[in-house]
């Protein structure tokens, strides 16, 4: 099998396996990082969002070979201690019901903060859209946002 | 959730792909996005033997004006178009469906390229295209080929790239002074396929007559559409609200959408109606503008 060597969370991380499996299996299985969820499989709900480069992108749908060269962050690589402004906020406004889909969730809400430290509400939903949440905590993850914004 | 085994293959250049292609032919497709491909191996709808990402090929990914054309390669990432000045500035039509198409972590991965090359009649490019009159630029082992956008939509998942060509570029001829363009879709919730999308761009001169004028269609006919009909009723005319309700009612008349979950057909030809209309106001608006 291949080896592949991957930028992840700024370690570097050498992994042998098959080239036809996406990222999110590499992420998961073999790196052993399990924050990134798997949802659906099929770039739908967007539970394994990861970075890549600093961008969003859902790793159940993207290439091993994609990602070689490029930075990975994943949900354990946000913060070494769980004090990033959004985990904060998601925190003390208690978003998640049952957490499945909430890394994805703190995963673009990040990226979306890099880039608009200052969203409105509609460029939240915006920026949310691609990540479903079946318990519907919408409203909180909308507040936390804008929470986060000001812990920033 | 697993898609057929496959073999990947990762060239390097534009000749290395196409000699990949003429080696594996049918068994083979170009993965460049993949939020289409990928998804539709895992549910098994499609199996190929050998997958070809374009991906780590360099100098696909633009979007610049050259001799009067804006050029876009196709390697270009949809947040790329829309987040583009360049665009803003002079296709505010792109800054309407890129936004419409998916969510922000599809369009962080999925290309112009592939949204065309997939030959999805419910894609949102190939309404705009076929509204803007691109010019879809492929590479062949004998070299490039432009192909116009009226002949590049064939059928099902059909396109007339051959299966050793691969889609670098399209070329949208730049517009003159006194033009607007505008795309919507109808969706069920954000992301979905559209219901029925109209792209429409127009040029009006001082008298608010239509000098030039195109009008595609997503998502309500086996193929993207092209209202024909709707644009010779308003070529050459003054922009009358009689004009654009004949041009509404020509398009509704000419697509043919079927019945399935998002609708009846009934409806989404009253659909296309309503969103022929708005969208030739809103390019007129920016026409005008």
């Amino acid at each position: 099998m291949p080896s592949y060597t991957l930028d992840i969370n700024n370690k570097i991380y050498t992994v042998d396996v098959d080239q036809q499996m996406p990222l999110l299996w590499v992420i998961r299985d073999f790196v052993g990082l399990t924050g990134t969820k798997f949802g659906c499989g099929i770039a739908q709900c967007g539970a394994c969002t990861v970075h890549i480069d600093g961008n969003p992108v859902r790793s159940c749908s993207f290439p091993v070979m994609g990602a070689v060269g490029k930075k990975i962050t994943t949900i354990e690589g946000i913060s070494a201690n769980i004090d990033h402004a959004v985990q904060k906020a998601w925190i003390e406004l208690q978003v998640p019901q049952c957490g499945y889909c909430q890394s994805g969730q703190i995963m673009a809400a990040t990226a979306l903060l890099k880039r608009n430290p200052k969203p409105s509400d509609s460029d939240i939903d915006a920026a949310m859209q691609g990540i479903l949440c079946r318990c519907g905590t919408y409203q909180r993850i909308r507040k936390a946002i804008h929470r986060a914004a000001e812990l920033v | 959730m697993i898609a057929q085994s496959f073999q990947y293959e990762s060239p390097r250049t534009i000749k290395e792909a196409i000699e990949l292609l003429q080696k594996y032919g049918d068994d083979a497709k170009i993965l460049s996005g993949g939020h289409s491909l990928i998804p539709m191996m895992k549910l098994r709808f499609a199996s190929p033997e050998y997958i070809i990402d374009i991906n780590r090929i360099p100098g696909l990914s633009y979007i610049k004006e050259e001799g009067g054309m804006l050029k876009i390669g196709a390697l270009t990432r949809e947040a790329e178009i829309e987040h583009s000045d360049l665009l803003k500035k002079h296709f505010p039509i792109f800054g309407d469906v890129t936004k419409l198409i998916a969510d922000p972590q599809v369009r962080n991965m999925g290309t112009i390229g592939g949204n065309l090359a997939h030959g999805d009649a419910a894609n949102d490019h190939p309404a705009v295209m076929l509204a803007l009159n691109a010019t879809v630029i492929a590479a062949g082992p004998d070299g490039e080929r432009a192909i116009p956008i009226d002949e590049f939509f064939f059928g099902f998942y059909q396109t007339a790239l051959q299966p050793d060509e691969i889609l670098t570029e399209i070329q949208i001829p730049v517009s003159q002074h006194g033009t607007g363009s505008a795309y919507h879709k109808l969706e069920r919730k954000v992301g979905d396929y559209a219901t029925a999308g109209v792209a429409v761009h127009l040029t009006l001169d001082k008298n608010n007559t239509c000098t030039s004028i195109g009008i595609g269609l997503t998502n309500v006919n086996p193929t993207p559409l092209r209202a024909a009909r709707s644009e010779q009723a308003l070529f050459g005319k003054e922009l009358t609200e009689e004009a654009i309700a004949e041009a509404a009612k020509y398009a509704s008349e000419d697509c043919s959408p079927s019945s399935d979950l998002r609708g009846s057909e009934e409806y989404k030809r009253a659909m296309v109606a309503v969103l022929v209309k708005r969208m030739i106001h809103k390019a007129a608006e920016r026409a005008k503008a």
